[in-house]
């Protein structure tokens, strides 16, 4: 975990080959974050696939987590869209299973947290905003654009609005991907500073190290709940905020 | 060991800021600098631009696997089984309300069945009822009726019996009136006499 006996928080984050690949000069190589992307997809599917193979009307344990999943997606989806906005479950689905798992993969121990990359969460960002652009225009045609327009705004003000709707719709993927982002990093770093404390503290061999040493080990164990906790909170946000601007697609216009 | 320890958790620290705010702001610029992949210290490893067209290449791959998978295989087939599960409940509880009425309908149906033999029974009764005493009525009068002609028939031979008694009487009388009437005078009154005397007395009471 830690280079050379030290500790340092920023290791983890560390992107190592395991199968180096560079076809035409471009670094391909299978790595550490490559294996848990397909770890992800893996546990998502065990899940998703084969716990709905039965397909028994009264569900074993598996299926009802699969449904469970199902229905909470779901039922995110047709309360932010609508029931028309069920065309785009399987992409809200595969996003929240996939940053759901990719963050609870990264909380156990010497794993690689994916979306605590920020080109990762960009991509997903981009995915997003890029189909809330492709389907509105496709769609809508210029109609789409009238997002921008608030309605019953004097004529004087509108150019300012326009401009803040612009700037606020252009935002949302930086925002988006930013926020997923900063927690992950942000919660790792902190567990790894605080486990860097305990063992610094018992290192030092000191009665006063030892006294003071259950302190931050009391932090990082009350840390690790609520990482678990913005683990779960911040895959629902992003796949909330994916419903709520992909709405924005469906029904353009306030 | 203690001041080492913490030494490295206060470059980390610096490491971090360090590299993390010039990186933000020009991420690419920070990750022309590092050598890609190697083992040094380089760049924050999430800003490290060499990692992103890997991190982008299997990212592609394996979120297309996952979207594929689940948008072909693994929803469509949980939504089946939840529609299905819909259906089958609807269904159940569609056939237990139909069972519920058509046994509502049996009991009505053998309600009205039981008091039409009910009322069946009681007509029946009284039917019999009627008929015996009708029976009885008649075999009264017959019998009454059988009665009060022996009974006529008796009272005609009594008074037959009677009359020709009163007859045998008035004979008898006339015989015993010439028989005293001779004895006390010697003289034989004549019949006629005799019987007219009677006729007096009898009349007299």
């Amino acid at each position: 975990m830690a280079a050379g006996g030290g500790i340092d928080p920023i290791h983890q984050f560390e992107i190592k080959p395991i199968v180096g690949l560079r076809p035409f000069g471009l670094d391909l190589s299978f790595t550490n974050a490559s294996l848990m992307m397909v770890l992800i997809v893996a546990a998502v599917s065990l899940i998703m696939i084969h716990g709905s193979s039965q397909r028994s009307v009264v569900p074993g344990r598996l299926q009802s987590l699969a449904e469970m999943i199902y229905e909470f997606v779901a039922s995110t989806v047709t309360g932010v869209m609508g029931k028309d906005g069920m065309k785009f479950f399987p992409l809200v689905f595969s996003l929240f299973m996939f940053v759901l798992m990719a963050n609870m993969l990264g909380m156990v121990p010497g794993s690689f947290t994916v979306t605590s990359h920020i080109i990762v969460t960009a991509a997903f960002a981009f995915l997003v905003i890029g189909t809330v652009l492709v389907y509105g225009i496709v769609k809508h045609g210029s109609h789409f654009f009238g997002l921008f327009v608030p309605s019953g705004v004097p004529g004087w003000l509108l150019p300012f609005m326009v401009l803040i709707e612009a700037v606020s719709f252009l935002s949302r993927p930086i925002s988006l991907s930013l926020r997923l982002f900063g927690n992950m990093l942000a919660g790792h770093i902190a567990l790894k500073v605080f486990g860097g404390f305990v063992v610094a503290l018992l290192a030092g061999g000191s009665v006063l190290g030892y006294a003071i040493a259950p302190l931050p080990l009391f932090l990082a164990v009350a840390l690790t709940a609520l990482e678990f906790l913005v683990a779960f909170l911040q895959a629902y946000v992003f796949a909330i905020l994916t419903c709520v601007y992909l709405n924005d697609a469906l029904h353009p216009g306030h | 060991m203690p001041v080492r320890s913490s030494r490295f958790v206060r470059q980390g620290w610096a490491g971090l800021v360090a590299s993390a705010l010039p990186a933000t702001l020009l991420a690419g610029a920070a990750a022309a600098q590092t050598p890609p992949l190697s083992g040094e210290k380089a760049a924050f490893p999430p800003f490290d631009a060499t990692t992103f067209t890997g991190q982008l290449f299997w990212l592609a791959i394996t979120f297309g696997a996952l979207y594929w998978l689940m948008s072909k295989v693994a929803l469509p087939r949980i939504g089946s089984v939840l529609e299905e599960r819909a259906d089958t409940i609807a269904r159940d509880l569609d056939n237990a309300a139909q069972m519920q009425a058509k046994a509502e309908e049996t009991a009505k149906a053998y309600e009205t069945a039981l008091a039409e033999a009910r009322k069946n029974a009681q007509g029946i009764a009284q039917q019999a009822r009627d008929a015996g005493a009708k029976a009885s009525d008649a075999r009264r009068h017959a019998v009454e009726s059988e009665l009060s002609g022996k009974l006529a028939t008796a009272e005609a031979t009594i008074a037959d019996t009677k009359a020709k008694a009163m007859t045998n009487v008035r004979g008898l009388g006339t015989d015993v009136a010439v028989a005293i009437v001779t004895k006390l005078t010697g003289k034989a009154p004549t019949a006629a006499e005799a019987s007219e005397a009677v006729d007096q007395v009898l009349a007299r009471g």
